[in-house]
């Protein structure tokens, strides 16, 4: 479904990401790990279309499609989620109305019927039951004066109402607690299945204790410098990312 | 690859779509202000000797006013005697029935959407046409005769209700109020009267639609509104202009009268020609609004989108004279590639427990220069006095600007006066969130906007709210990127 060739990136002048490659199939779950600065959001954001990042060289093709000759709206549209490490706040925008938009865009793009507000309404119901999300999350404004686990949350909610074809979570551990972390991974693992693949980005292998992943990745200095299954993740949370440094023969960088 | 800033700006620079000219003859007076102008003018309108001195003391008093200067606005010398003071179609009987409108104009009338024809009308709103200096069509008229209720253009009020008039007439804005003001009631050509008798809710929404035409003109409409004791008017005014190199002045006055237990709605979508991206051409757009709660238990309520000309200047203002009247002022303001505005809302409390709302958004794009003015004013008298204001600014790009005046004048100990203000910017991480959710930068754009100015859309009546809503993205379209 996805694959990356060779993929160089920068941002601010600075190159971040130095030669990727990486294939995704139907159905699976890849796990991108690595110390901070390595490049891991990086290549999320690439593959979101952020404007701040500029490809450099490289190519990626999602359903066969050059994706980075996208914009990041058409990116969505066919089925490119991210779920964001920092939510944005949009103050004045009412998170349903916001849903709403954006679902019908997708919607729409697919060749599919828009959703009149009863059935919208009926659809995030269930979705926020799955979520065990407070219906009055709906009328508050996208992410303004939310907690950090509520954020995380909204992003998953948001994900699972319009169910992408490729899902890259960004950190989405990062800053939740053991509950919050365990609802968040039940939401993803209620949307594996044999159509849908995720890019699970964290520093951490706690995530992956809850979200099983097919295939590790470790990433360091803008390479991935070793692929493995869920083994090679309780072996880095075991030894560290030193002892990878030491097995590649190339540091793996602590750049923050 | 294009910044979210260049977006946000092209997504501001849309064409106005109002823009074109209607080609009918026009009866014009000469170039320029005189004696023999004023004269000329009320002739024309067949006026009783009473309104014609009442003009000349306007003129003879304008003529020793200065033009104001302390506006946060910049624009060249306006030369008044260039300016044409009255310009009418041409071939215009007395009108017997709507179907014998001009067709030209009934064209251009049916372009802008508002067809003057009852049937086609929204049901439920009473329309006055005014082009260039006249009014051409009123609609409902007989529906509402039924109940008592008069809707007519100002000659007509001054033709047929000449006491209303003169009684009213100059009672909320005097003719020597400001330079402004004072240089229309020398020259007003034409606008709207409503009258709401005692007791009586006006079924309908009643609405003045106001087009300038022709080229070198000025538009100098006035009107007046009274609310008897116990009734309910709910009044709409929008308006549009060609496209035009010249700047043309728009100076009108709008008086309100609400007696005890009145209430009335006023609510403006402006939509003149704003001139194009590089400031050339536009409407100024110099007015003044007031209205008096003259009576206990009386409101008035001001509802403005301002989204065209090329420089707006206006205060709709409230007196708040009865005991527990209420004065609310609802506001969005936006300038775009090289428009200005500095319009606010004076509130003046004179009357017990008086109480008082002022909203006002500003939205600033492109090089759009934004400026919110406001009064707040508690005479010794206002025991109770209560008033709320926020003031919210919404910034799209960085070569725009956004300012706050607020003045406070309290004469009472016990008056409650609560302020809040606010600016944000439209942030390029707020679009790239929304994009890679599937929407694109201009919906995006359009959502943090009405988003933004929802509290005041809510004043709208329903049919008015939507079309202010796309005018609002239309005016914005272009100022992201």
């Amino acid at each position: 479904m996805l694959t990356i060739r060779n993929l160089h990136a920068r941002v601010a002048g600075r190159e971040i990401l130095r030669g990727i490659d990486l294939s995704i199939r139907f159905g699976e779950v890849h796990a991108i790990m690595g110390p901070n600065g390595s490049g891991k959001s990086t290549l999320a954001r690439v593959l979101a279309g952020h404007p701040e990042y500029e490809v450099t060289a490289g190519e990626v093709t999602f359903e066969g499609e050059d994706l980075l000759a996208m914009d990041p709206e058409t990116r969505a549209r066919i089925g490119v989620f991210m779920a964001f490490q920092y939510p944005v706040e949009i103050p004045g925008v009412n998170n349903a109305y916001f849903l709403k938009a954006a679902l019908n865009t997708v919607r729409k793009h697919r060749g599919e019927e828009e959703l009149d507000a009863m059935e919208f309404m009926t659809l995030v119901r269930d979705r926020m039951k799955q979520l065990d999300m407070d219906e009055d999350f709906l009328n508050r404004p996208v992410n303004d004066g939310f907690s950090g686990g509520e954020k995380k949350r909204n992003e998953i909610f948001q994900m699972a109402v319009l169910e992408p074809k490729l899902a890259v979570l960004d950190e989405t551990d990062s800053g939740l607690d053991i509950d919050a972390l365990r609802v968040v991974a039940s939401g993803v693992n209620a949307m594996r299945n044999a159509d849908r693949s995720f890019l699970v980005v964290t520093h951490y292998q706690r995530l992956l204790n809850y979200i099983v992943p097919d295939v590790v990745h470790v990433l360091s200095d803008g390479r991935i410098v070793r692929s493995g299954d869920k083994a090679l993740a309780l072996e880095l949370e075991d030894k560290g990312y030193g002892w990878l440094e030491q097995a590649v023969g190339s540091p793996v960088r602590e750049l923050r | 690859m294009s910044t979210p800033t260049e977006t946000v700006e092209q997504l501001a620079s849309r064409d106005y779509k109002y823009g074109f000219y209607t080609d009918i003859e026009h009866e014009m007076a000469p170039r320029g202000l005189s004696e023999e102008i004023v004269r000329l003018i009320s002739a024309k309108k067949q006026e009783p000797e009473w309104l014609l001195e009442w003009r000349l003391h306007a003129y003879r008093t304008w003529l020793t006013m200065k033009e104001p200067t302390w506006g946060n606005v910049t624009y060249g010398p306006i030369d008044y005697q260039n300016i044409i003071y009255y310009a009418a179609p041409k071939k215009r009987p007395v009108l017997q029935s709507l179907d014998e409108v001009d067709p030209e104009i009934r064209r251009t009338f049916e372009k802008l959407g508002i067809p003057l024809d009852e049937q086609k009308l929204f049901s439920g709103v009473a329309v006055d046409a005014v082009f260039d200096s006249v009014s051409v069509a009123t609609t409902f008229k007989e529906k509402l005769a039924e109940l008592g209720i008069i809707f007519c253009s100002f000659s007509e009020a001054v033709r047929q209700h000449p006491e209303l008039v003169r009684k009213y007439l100059g009672t909320v804005v005097p003719y020597s109020d400001n330079f402004f003001a004072t240089l229309n009631s020398a020259v007003f050509s034409d606008g709207s009267f409503a009258y709401i008798p005692k007791g009586v809710r006006c079924p309908m929404e009643l609405s003045t639609y106001f087009r300038i035409n022709a080229r070198e003109t000025g538009q100098f409409e006035r009107t007046l509104i009274v609310a008897e004791e116990g009734s309910y008017v709910s009044y709409l005014e929008g308006c549009t202009a060609p496209m035009r190199d010249e700047n043309q002045l728009h100076a009108a006055v709008v008086e309100l009268v609400a007696l005890d237990n009145a209430t009335i709605k006023y609510s403006t979508v402006q939509n003149w020609y704003p001139g194009d991206k590089d400031g050339k051409g536009g409407i100024y757009n110099f007015v003044t609004k007031r209205g008096k709660c003259a009576g206990v238990n009386s409101k008035i309520t001001w509802t403005q989108v301002e989204t065209g000309s090329a420089i707006t200047w206006k205060y709709p203002g409230c007196i708040l004279q009865g005991d527990n009247s209420i004065g609310e002022f609802y506001s969005v303001a936006t300038t775009n590639n090289r428009q200005q505005a500095d319009t606010g809302t004076k509130m003046i409390h004179l009357g017990k427990n008086t109480k008082s709302t002022i909203v006002s958004k500003g939205i600033s794009a492109g090089h759009g220069q934004n400026t919110y003015r406001g009064l707040v004013r508690i005479a010794k008298g206002a025991v109770g006095a209560h008033n709320y204001s926020q003031c919210d600014s919404l910034l799209i790009g960085d070569k725009c600007g956004a300012h706050t005046f607020p003045y406070l004048e309290i004469r009472n100990s016990t008056a409650r006066v609560e302020h809040e203000a606010s600016t944000s910017k439209i942030g390029e991480d707020q679009i790239f969130y929304s994009r890679q959710r599937g929407l694109s930068t201009e919906d995006a754009v359009n959502m943090i906007v009405s988003g933004f100015c929802k509290d005041v859309f809510r004043q709208l009546p329903m049919e008015f709210a939507v079309e202010a809503q796309k005018l609002l993205s239309i005016s914005l379209e272009g100022s992201v990127g």
